[in-house]
């Protein structure tokens, strides 16, 4: 059984972010795992998972959002061996800092050194990034720019939009993934999704054609990729 | 050409060239600046038209503005002003507010609306009674400078995030806008049932609150105030912050819409439980403007097609019933509307400038209602939509506008903006 638990949708999913558990729970039980998803509210424990998925989030609500995740511990399963996707206000929360609401400073969960501070304007459109020799593709908007730690390694190269700093996107530490690619970045990228479901399962996986593999195909074809 | 909102296509009659500047149908005690700027307006905007560049309602709006910045505010003097503004419902709201009103009415009935659209509308109607509808975003601005007697509050929700940003953020500067002293005098008809919008409506000093169906509350999960979870007991909200949905003095429960003290059945030639909210707070509005609200709403119950919208058409031996929705709130409510309708639904997406750019959007539309039914994907972003149903379990077929499949029933077509732009140019009546 894979628990996939959507982390405080009502706080963190401006943009359709849950698309993306929907998607990893389609993709594993086509390959006939079992799944349970969970959405875990702003009240409730959190739950004992396999995979914990962060969205996007306007100001207030993550720095909300953030408050609770650390009251509720989600540093402390992840370092217990639970994996964790976030995207946009969820990578700025995964962090150690990060600014909103002005300039003022909050302390993020730190489970990576990444200080994120406003950047002079949003970035807003396409994104597109190297990672390990194939290309991710989505939609970034926000107003972060992120500086990782030393030692740390960012998700991948940015070839098209900003992503961070305009050089790299996101960054990737065992069992964890985080990108401004905002909203269904699984459904748009399969074999992203394949990628985390293949650690989470900790197994290979059997190619799963959709029609979301012709999706991916003319996302590339329109960013000239 | 980028299509832009209020841009449809482009195929207006011609007046006579020289209609353009008579002097007589411009408003009286222009200083002459004003008067070259609506001259300027008249003529580009037949310029626009003549060479088929769009409906004539931007470029010259435009134009006039740039010769003079205050030139809304010169036009709107001394009239009678109505705005709506909200995400969902703008258009078809301020055409129910003109048809309950009655009589000549000054609109952007082109749906351009933004101060280019606003200053085209008044340039083109001297009429004493004016009906607009505005873009969130320039709500503040259009306030200021048309000095309104009623500014209809319809909703709030994510849309166009690409553009926009934070629906949040848009609640919290008409929030401050009510706060300034020259907007005193406005009587504001807001949704009690979307706090978003009582939160950005509380600041005014007259608030006429209507009880309507709501059923988008998922951007007001947390409090606007405070950040902590709402809590929803069917269309009643409370915070523990002490924020909570304020006693409404307009209310629609089924057909039955109550207006201050009297209680009459509302029945229209529009679908939808949204249409009938939209026609409550028209007709509060209306009744705010000292018409009489039965009489009004038998005006605003005939109003059977609102710029195509719900209008039916043919395409290639196909019987076409036109609808739109450009947001996940739009389109929950029209799935609900038209999932038990006979016959094939067709939905179509683009994600031009217009429509905004990102259609991440799809996956906060509740498409698992449509399990059981095949729905045809078209638009240019056909893809993203027969992904998103896949996922969704909807059992979906790629189409194309150059190879339509062969007619089977009657369709219904729900397209976001410019998709529904092109149905409309593509079908016919």
């Amino acid at each position: 059984m894979i628990r996939v638990a959507t982390l405080l949708p009502e706080l963190l999913g401006t943009y359709g972010d849950g698309g993306n558990a929907v998607v990893m729970a389609t993709r594993a039980r086509r390959r006939g795992f079992d799944v349970e998803l969970i959405e875990v509210g702003v009240d409730d424990p959190l739950p004992d998972a396999n995979l914990f998925l962060l969205g996007g989030g306007e100001d207030g609500p993550q720095r909300h959002a953030t408050e609770v995740l650390h009251a509720r511990g989600l540093a402390e399963a992840y370092r217990a061996g639970a994996h964790v996707l976030a995207v946009c206000a969820g990578l700025q929360i995964l962090g150690t800092h990060f600014c909103v609401e002005g300039d003022d400073r909050f302390e993020g969960l730190g489970l990576v050194d990444a200080v994120t501070t406003r950047g002079v304007k949003r970035s807003v459109g396409e994104l597109a990034v190297l990672v390990g020799g194939r290309h991710l593709v989505g939609f970034e908007n926000h107003g972060g720019v992120t500086t990782l730690g030393e030692g740390v390694a960012p998700l991948g190269r940015v070839v098209r939009g900003r992503g961070s700093d305009g050089d790299v996107d996101g960054f990737r530490a065992p069992r964890l993934w985080a990108t401004y690619a905002h909203g269904p970045v699984l459904a748009l990228n399969p074999w992203f999704a394949d990628e985390i479901l293949a650690s989470v399962v900790s197994a290979e996986l059997a190619a799963l054609p959709t029609v979301a593999d012709q999706l991916y195909a003319e996302r590339l074809r329109a960013l000239g990729l | 050409m980028v299509l832009r909102k209020g841009q449809p296509s482009p195929r207006l009659a011609l007046s006579p060239f020289l209609n353009v500047i008579s002097v007589e149908r411009m408003p009286s005690a222009l200083k002459t600046r004003d008067r070259l700027a609506v001259t300027g307006v008249r003529i580009v905007n037949q310029l626009s038209r003549r060479l088929g560049r769009g409906s004539g309602t931007v470029a010259g709006g435009r134009f006039g503005l740039r010769v003079d910045p205050r030139l809304l505010r010169v036009l709107a003097q001394g009239r009678e002003v109505a705005l709506v503004s909200g995400t969902n419902g703008k258009t078809t709201t301020t055409a129910m507010i003109r048809e309950g009103w009655a009589g000549d009415v000054a609109s952007n009935t082109s749906g351009s609306n933004m101060p280019e659209g606003h200053v085209a509308a008044l340039v083109a109607s001297a009429s004493s009674r004016v009906v607009l509808e505005v873009d969130e975003k320039w709500l503040d601005v259009t306030v200021r400078d048309c000095a309104p007697r009623v500014v209809v509050l319809l909703n709030l929700s994510r849309d166009q995030l690409d553009r926009s940003n934070e629906v949040r953020a848009i609640a919290e500067r008409w929030r401050s806008l009510w706060a300034t002293v020259e907007t005193a005098s406005v009587v504001v008809v807001a949704n009690a049932n979307d706090p978003l919008v009582v939160y950005a409506s509380e600041t005014a000093a007259h608030v006429r609150w209507c009880d309507v169906e709501t059923s988008w509350t998922a951007d007001a999960v947390s409090c606007p105030k405070c950040t902590q979870t709402l809590h929803f007991a069917g269309a009643n909200w409370h915070c523990a912050c002490g924020f909570a949905r304020p006693t409404p003095s307009t209310s629609l429960h089924d057909d039955q819409l109550q207006v201050g003290a009297a209680t009459r059945t509302l029945r229209l030639a529009l679908p939808g439980a949204f249409n009938l909210a939209n026609a409550a707070m028209a007709l509060t509005a209306v009744h705010e403007l000292g018409v009489d609200v039965a009489e009004a709403s038998q005006r605003v119950a005939q109003l059977s097609d609102v710029a195509g919208r719900f209008s039916r058409r043919h395409w290639r031996g196909h019987d076409l019933r036109l609808t739109l929705a450009k947001n996940p709130a739009g389109f929950a409510a029209m799935l609900a509307t038209i999932r038990d309708l006979p016959g094939e639904i067709w939905i179509s997406i683009n994600a031009r400038v217009a429509d905004g750019r990102d259609p991440s959007w799809l996956y906060d539309v509740p498409f698992a209602q449509l399990r059981g039914r095949v729905v045809h994907c078209f638009g240019e972003r056909r893809l993203d939509l027969a992904t998103c149903l896949d996922y969704a379990g909807v059992d979906y077929v790629l189409c194309s506008e150059d190879s339509p499949p062969s007619p089977n029933g009657p369709v219904t077509v729900l397209a976001n903006y410019t998709a529904f732009q092109d149905w409309l140019v593509r079908s016919t009546k």
